[in-house]
């Protein structure tokens, strides 16, 4: 997904880390089709979405080369425009595309302008402002990220319905990770989690966002 | 047989029982399977040691060798399950935890492994502006 931007950028002390938030034998077929030339590591606990309160993919954090977050986690690039998706047909409203493309455009533009002048971007944020777009603290979120990773330890020993128990509470616990809920529900043929029942939960949001929009300004007006 | 999950690590203890929300564990074991130490002074990681709370209604976090850490852990404000049976624990890591840590603006660091089996550290990309994405196949 990110290999061309890699190829423009990988001169730069510019390095994409892809985290698949999955089972290794899921994304492997991904990974083989497309031999990105950066590392794609495989997080099958979610170690990484505990760690950052991640909820969704494609989510991304931008960390300078001191290691501080200048980005903090943000929707990568995507929007909702796939509710407005024709589920018998599978198609978009071109406006809607267009909507997609132009954020898309907007998100890996800024990219590339961090890439190129470090903490000279203006996407690159300030320390406050970073905190100041850190989600507070939540008690259940750390209680369901403990019985997901509980329900992965079961699922590998086999102990399939002990560990959709647990999942469930997961679940139950943290009803806006979508990381969570798609992990753990029944796949289609192609290991998707984007039946019916996904359909319902994501109609159930309402006027609430599948993907959180991301505050990324346009091209900088030339003075 | 008990296995103890924390953060990355997952640590069948042969000597490790349970009973009910209990998890006795002795020394050894605590450090092996937290990296945190038990000592005279409390529970101690790098320069921070938590006292050994006097039980609930008389009961004991100490039995002999062997300490609580469940107990000690919800004490300590972080969650832990376990399934049905007790044979596997999390000891999870709080929200407080996990805000604070965020708060410092320090990337938190990790170790995930590709599909050649081989480790990638976060912190082993400084010097370097990182761009961390994630993705799935559902």
């Amino acid at each position: 997904m990110w290999q061309a931007l890699f190829d423009e950028l990988k001169d730069r002390d510019f390095v994409i880390l892809a985290v698949a938030m999955d089972q290794p034998d899921a994304a492997r077929p991904w990974v083989e089709a497309a031999l990105p030339a950066y590392p794609c590591l495989i997080d099958r606990d979610h170690h990484v979405a505990d760690l950052y309160g991640l909820v969704n993919v494609p989510q991304a954090i931008w960390i300078d080369e001191s290691g501080r977050i200048v980005r903090p986690p943000e929707t990568a690039g995507s929007t909702d425009g796939f509710r407005s998706m024709d589920r018998t047909r599978f198609t978009l409203p071109d406006e809607v595309v267009a909507e997609r493309n132009r954020i898309k455009a907007l998100y890996l533009d800024a990219l590339r302008d961090w890439a190129e002048r470090g903490a000279q971007s203006r996407h690159a944020l300030n320390e406050a402002a970073v905190v100041a777009r850190l989600k507070p603290a939540e008690p259940a979120i750390a209680i369901a990220h403990a019985h997901f990773r509980l329900g992965q330890h079961l699922l590998r020993e086999g102990r399939t319905e002990l560990a959709q128990e647990h999942f469930a509470q997961a679940i139950q616990l943290h009803p806006d990770s979508w990381n969570i809920w798609r992990q753990t529900a029944a796949k289609d043929a192609r290991g998707l989690a984007a039946g019916p029942e996904f359909w319902a939960r994501v109609d159930a949001l309402g006027d609430r966002p599948y993907y959180d929009p991301v505050a990324i300004d346009g091209p900088a007006r030339p003075t | 047989m008990i296995t103890v999950l924390h953060e990355q690590r997952a640590s069948p203890l042969p000597r490790a029982s349970a009973d009910g929300d209990a998890l006795w564990l002795e020394r050894d074991d605590i450090e092996q399977a937290t990296g945190w130490s038990w000592k005279p002074q409390g529970l101690c990681h790098g320069d921070v040691c938590v006292p050994l709370p006097h039980g609930a209604a008389g009961q004991a976090i100490v039995r002999g060798d062997s300490l609580d850490i469940a107990a000690l852990w919800r004490h300590m404000g972080n969650p832990v399950v376990h399934d049905a049976g007790g044979s596997a624990w999390v000891l999870g890591s709080g929200s407080a935890q996990r805000a604070g840590a965020l708060a410092t603006l320090e990337a938190p660091d990790f170790s995930l492994p590709d599909l050649d089996g081989q480790s990638h550290r976060l912190s082993d990309y400084r010097g370097k502006k990182v761009f961390l994405a994630t993705w799935a196949s559902w």
